[in-house]
């Protein structure tokens, strides 16, 4: 096995890259993908709880880093699935405590033995965006459809192609249908218009994704839900399936008339 | 005419309309005023060798996927015109 490091970054906070980290992970590992989580939101770490394994964390990242223990004593395998790990952060120490070649080199200690390593980058363009950057072998920029995220988007698109990390795919994440459908919210195409890069995800807004986080059980195992039903596409798509995306369009007004779906 | 048509303009493209000049500021690191300047300039240059109507030039920023660039339309004054004067 040859690993494909994916870093999951997005300058702005809050736009849902940890969530989709967690459930792209998920969708992974129920394809029979074997895969890692890197948490590298050093000093706040999340990815842990959305996962649910919040409980089972000894080791960190920080402390592989500084050789208190072995990389395999801190991957902590999922509840529900076998071939899924994480690697948490440290929460009581801050980004400086891992360099962009202590990454580099957790990688290729871990690239032979899984499909895939998927890195959660912390907000910002600072340190901890370098250090998540470092190793990747793709990068997935995520946003939502409002101008501050899609502002800080293009910005992170920007230094992406900079450092030679490009070119990024795009992601948009809660994309409420209705309000595009009245002209409140910047649509899927308005966004690639603005950001001119290559899309491999739409997640519709769902309060399904939040019912799953404080389960702390991500939600792609649950199929009936359209948000986990995005991050299963996702998921197709990195392994190089060529999956239509997600149906958007709600009923004309005459189809609705006529009753038909 | 939309907004005339339906009252006020959607939010959606507001939003974009702003994005895309904010975009070109921050992707070029050319504000406004700078864009401004740069135009005097250029048609204080262009003057020098040509006959043009400083009213008539446009000079923009027009973004082409993820890269811009500076589109100048400079209209020249006829020579005929100039030399029958």
């Amino acid at each position: 096995m040859t690993a494909t490091v994916v870093t999951v970054t997005s300058g702005k906070g809050g736009v849902g890259k940890t969530t989709s980290v967690a459930n792209i992970a998920v969708a992974l590992a129920s394809r029979g993908q074997k895969i890692v989580c890197i948490d590298g939101d050093i000093g706040l770490r999340n990815l842990d709880v959305v996962m649910g394994l919040e409980n089972r964390i000894v080791y960190d990242l920080v402390d592989v880093v500084e050789g208190r223990c072995r990389l395999r004593q801190a991957m902590i395998r999922d509840k529900r699935l076998p071939d899924l790990y994480l690697i948490p952060a440290a929460q009581t120490r801050d980004k400086t405590a891992v360099s962009p070649s202590d990454m580099v080199r957790v990688c290729d200690e871990l690239r032979p033995d899984v499909d895939w390593v998927f890195i959660d980058s912390p907000a910002g363009i600072e340190r901890g965006f370098k250090n998540s950057i470092a190793a990747a072998d793709r990068v997935i920029v995520m946003t939502n459809p409002e101008v501050s995220a899609v502002r800080d988007a293009d910005r992170v698109v920007g230094l992406l192609e900079a450092e030679g990390k490009g070119p990024a795919a795009l992601v948009i994440n809660r994309l409420n249908l209705a309000m595009v459908k009245r002209g409140d919210m910047l649509s899927v195409e308005d966004v690639l218009d603005l950001l001119a890069i290559d899309l491999i995800g739409i997640v519709p807004e769902d309060e399904n994704v939040i019912v799953a986080s404080n389960r702390g059980q991500p939600l792609t195992l649950d199929s009936k839900s359209k948000a986990g039903q995005a991050f299963q596409n996702i998921a197709r798509r990195l392994m190089g399936e060529q999956v239509p995306f997600l149906e958007l369009e709600t009923p004309g007004l005459l189809q609705r008339l006529l009753g038909r779906k | 005419m939309m907004e005339f048509l339906f009252g006020r303009k959607k939010s959606a493209s507001s939003a974009k309309e702003r994005l895309q000049l904010v975009l070109i500021h921050d992707r070029t690191d050319l504000t406004p005023a700078e864009l401004e300047a740069l135009k005097d300039d250029l048609i204080a240059t262009i003057s020098r060798h040509v006959d043009i109507d400083p009213m008539a030039v446009s000079i923009n920023v027009a973004q082409d996927g993820r890269s811009n660039r500076l589109v100048a339309d400079i209209p020249l004054r006829a020579a005929s015109r100039r030399r029958a004067r």
